[in-house]
């Protein structure tokens, strides 16, 4: 038998203390401290993803808007041109940021981080507090921007300028822009305090014996992606900064020469390109910022719900860390048409479908970890088997557009829609869902409602499939994006039509399903089955805790200490089939026996 | 994107190395340990206020490493003009060089316990601060009246843009300096004041070489060497 891990000689005091006297736990003295301004990181995220959600839910029913105007062009007046526009970039702009990064990095980061690497908390809380106001105060900047004179931005999710700050575009010469800059400057802020608490928690606070590679993957993919963004955000912040002096101080970074309305404009000289380069360098990585932690999120599901350990945990770590570093130098792929040198086109091609092989590998080990498990199709187990199989998806259409010759033609088409809606709008979102039925039951005590879960997953899984699916083909045909209408255009059938229509019915039906898992997720609060302090019977640390929920200080008075890694499922000779990380498993007189 | 990847090159070989002592060959599901033997965790041994001002350096420096990225990019486009640098710049980089030697002094003075030493290079510290913002107002100043607008001259809108995000940093650290010589006077608890003298004492050096680097580039001093990195790598 391998004996104890060598674990590098450590200075103690840097290291906290397993074992810490009653007062010491930090107990929230009013009704205030304890639920509004907590410095607890189980109620940052619930704060953090309750926000998210609910802006979130904006963005859904601005989908629903679009999908209206392009199933049914024509019917409704309120829809203008102008208003199509503003719904398409606040919808886009919402979901990427607002919810998809704020959800899985200060929602379940929050949440999981200290208590899976065996933390009383984050390493600075009150930084952490800090992190979720502001970035409540990015989100109500956002959302006064809706009833801003002139409404919001028009500018696509993308705000490439010259368009984003003139006067042709929604918002252009308004307030619009404004409030969407600073917003996401303030939103990257918000981010940069959040994020420093969960790197430098997963580098120092972890609990002993939590050496790293005993940490289970979803802290891995949320480390990750937090070091990534960390990183990337600077850049939109730069562009971000940089489009506000061009808009208010009328300088040139981005602008050329322009005439408008046969009047030469002040601006002259700058160049929009570099705005690109900058709003991708921030833009790519930030695709993998909301894809690691999902990466991350559903080994662990398909691990405990198969009841076997993760296929390949080394190669999914190095793979988690080698899509990191490698997201940073594809960025032009997003460009190939801005009219780059075929040279610079060439490099990104290339190093867009390297990245694919780790991408890849990952995919292998799930199915691996499925191949012969035990598998439960519980609810999580679903949403991430859907994962799986939508992921895939959006993933072979983006190795064809990662090629220069087959993005040309389908650039700005609704294919690249389908393509970056199935892989990262609907394969995230099926992780964000199956991670909240997972850990649902220890967030609250309770299950939810089996069949509307269930419900839940079929209708979203199968609508999507509906409504993306066919959107492919919508732009094989040619329909460009971000256009209300299509005009009389020869490639323009009845048929096309008839497809948009029913795209847009499938939108409806699938967004209404959201209203069924909100509804699962407030009435199991009282009426679910209690559930116990392990329902999936899972092996991490979360789930060892001696109150559901957690109480401040997560662990009471003693740290647990962690012992093997975290996938020991269906161990042979285990009394179960399962041990958790804290098990010190036989002694070692029984183990010589 | 030249200095951006550079400092990404330099951020990334420091994460690598410190990946490459994480035993990241070792098979965790071959190692369970045995009761009664507590291991480490291998974490890095520093404090973790340490570590999080080391990591939020990095971001700082990715912040600073775009905007001369895109300076750069810009640099590169026909109506570009050099504006000639103030010359009270070289003072204010000097002032800026004082104000990070005191706060040097201040934390061997904080190490040897001598507490009248390290009120007084804090105070020098912020004072020397607040006159190099002064003069980066001047320098300002300076060009304006020679007749460059944000509108008429891309490289003044940089310099405005650079010394200007550069100085809210200053002003940032400044609220943080101005804490720990608050509680120079109150706190008696010498490990904490050491502590936070310390973290004061790197961002100050830190912001130091950022400003070397901003003054270099603003000259237009790197202009060869960044013309040789993309001949060598040609990614805008
Ligand atoms: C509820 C399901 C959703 C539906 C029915 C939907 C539908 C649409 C439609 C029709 C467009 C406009 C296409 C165009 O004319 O250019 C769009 C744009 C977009 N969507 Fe979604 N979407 C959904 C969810 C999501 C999610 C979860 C994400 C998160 C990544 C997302 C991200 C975007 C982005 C980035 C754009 C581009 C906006 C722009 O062109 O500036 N969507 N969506
Ligand atoms: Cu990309």
């Amino acid at each position: 038998m391998v004996n104890m891990v060598d674990a590098s000689p450590q200075v103690a005091e840097n290291i906290s203390a397993a074992e810490v006297p009653e007062v010491e736990l930090y107990h929230p003295k009013s009704y205030w401290t304890k639920y509004i301004f907590s410095q607890d990181a189980k109620v940052i995220a619930i704060q953090y993803s309750g926000t998210a959600i609910a802006i979130g839910l904006v963005a859904l029913v601005l989908s629903w808007l679009i999908r209206l105007q392009l199933g049914f062009p024509g019917t409704f007046d309120f829809i203008t041109p102008e208003a199509y526009y503003q719904f398409i970039t606040m919808h886009g702009m919402i979901m990427v940021v607002y919810l998809l990064t704020a959800l899985f990095l200060g929602g379940f980061g929050n949440y999981l981080i200290p208590l899976m690497v065996g933390a009383r908390d984050m390493v600075f809380p009150y930084a952490n507090m800090l992190s979720f106001w502001i970035y409540l105060l990015a989100v109500l900047v956002l959302v006064v921007s809706f009833f801003a004179p002139g409404g919001p931005t028009g500018a696509g999710w993308t705000l490439y300028p010259p368009q984003a700050i003139m006067s042709g575009t929604p918002g252009g010469q308004q307030m619009g822009i404004i409030l969407m800059l600073v917003s996401l400057i303030l939103f990257i802020i918000g981010f940069t305090m959040g994020g420093l608490n969960y790197v430098v928690t997963v580098l120092q606070g972890r609990t002993r014996g939590m050496t790293l590679m005993r940490m289970p993957l979803t802290v891995w993919g949320i480390f990750t992606a937090t070091v990534m963004a960390l990183l990337a955000f600077p850049a939109l912040i730069v562009a971000a900064v940089m489009m506000l002096f061009d808009r208010l101080l009328s300088t040139s970074f981005f602008m050329p020469a322009l005439v408008e309305f046969g009047e030469q404009l002040e601006y002259g000289g700058g160049s929009p390109i570099l705005f690109q380069h900058l709003f991708w360098f921030f833009g790519h990585p930030e695709v993998y910022i909301v894809a690691l932690p999902a990466f991350g999120i559903v080994s662990d599901l398909i691990s405990t719900h198969a009841r076997k350990n993760i296929f390949g945990y080394r190669m999914m770590v190095w793979a988690i860390v080698g899509i990191g570093a490698m997201s940073f130098i594809v960025w032009a792929h997003h460009m190939y048409v801005s009219g780059m040198d075929p040279y610079f086109g060439f490099f990104f091609a290339t190093t867009t479908l390297i990245i694919a092989v780790p991408t890849a590998i990952k995919v292998y080990n799930w199915v691996l970890t499925l191949w012969r498990g035990d598998i439960h199709l519980n609810v999580p187990m679903l949403f991430a088997i859907g994962f799986i199989v939508t992921f895939v998806n959006g993933g072979l259409t983006g190795l064809f557009l990662g090629n220069v010759v087959v993005d040309v033609p389908l650039s700005d088409t609704m294919f690249v829609v389908a393509h970056f809606h199935m892989v990262m709008g609907v394969a995230p979102i099926m992780v964000i869902m199956g991670a909240i039925y997972h850990w649902y039951p220890k967030v609250t005590g309770r299950m939810t409602i089996d069949w509307m879960g269930r419900f839940h997953f079929w209708v979203t899984f199968v609508g999507s499939y509906l409504i993306f699916f066919p959107m492919h083909y919508v732009g094989l045909v040619g329909v460009p994006r971000r256009y209300p209408e299509l005009g009389d255009a020869t490639f323009v059938t009845d048929s096309l039509h008839t497809l948009n229509a029913f795209i847009s019915v499938a939108a409806l039906i699938v967004g209404f399903a959201q209203l069924v898992f909100l509804f699962n997720l407030f009435w199991s609060l009282r009426h679910g089955k209690e559930a116990g302090g392990n329902p999936w019977r899972a092996t991490t640390l979360e789930w060892q805790t001696s109150e559901t929920p957690p109480i401040h200080g997560n662990f009471g008075k003693e740290l647990p200490i962690v012992y093997r890694w975290s996938y020991d499922y269906s161990v042979p000779g285990a009394p179960e089939d399962f041990i958790a990380q804290n098990d010190p498993g036989p002694t070692k007189e029984e183990a010589a026996r | 994107m030249i200095a951006v990847l550079i400092f990404l090159a330099i951020v990334f070989s420091i994460g690598g190395w410190w990946l490459s002592r994480q035993r990241l060959m070792s098979k965790p599901w071959l190692e369970p340990g045995f009761a009664g033997v507590a291991p480490g965790t291998e974490a890095i041994n520093l404090p973790a206020n340490k570590v999080g001002l080391g990591v939020f350096l990095a971001v700082v420096g990715a912040l600073f490493a775009l905007f001369i990225s895109a300076y750069f990019m810009r640099t590169e486009l026909p109506d570009w003009r050099n504006i000639p640098m103030p010359r009270i710049i070289w003072l204010n980089t000097g002032l800026l060089v004082l104000a990070s030697a005191a706060l040097h002094c201040a934390v061997v003075a904080v190490r040897a316990k001598q507490l009248r030493a390290l009120k007084l290079d804090l105070l020098a510290c912020i004072a020397t601060t607040l006159m190099f913002l002064f003069g980066q107002g001047m320098a300002w100043e300076t060009l304006t009246a020679e007749g460059y607008f944000a509108t008429s001259s891309p490289a003044y809108s940089f310099f405005l843009m650079l010394t200007g995000v550069h100085g809210i940093h200053i002003i940032g650290g400044l609220f943080v300096l101005t804490r720990t010589t608050r509680h120079a006077w109150t706190q008696t608890n010498n490990a904490a004041l050491r502590a936070s003298t310390e973290l004061c004492a790197t961002y100050w050096h830190f912001m130091l070489l950022v400003w070397c680097v901003v003054v270099v580039v603003l000259a237009g001093w790197a202009n060869d060497f960044v013309d040789i990195c993309r001949q060598l790598l040609p990614l805008g």
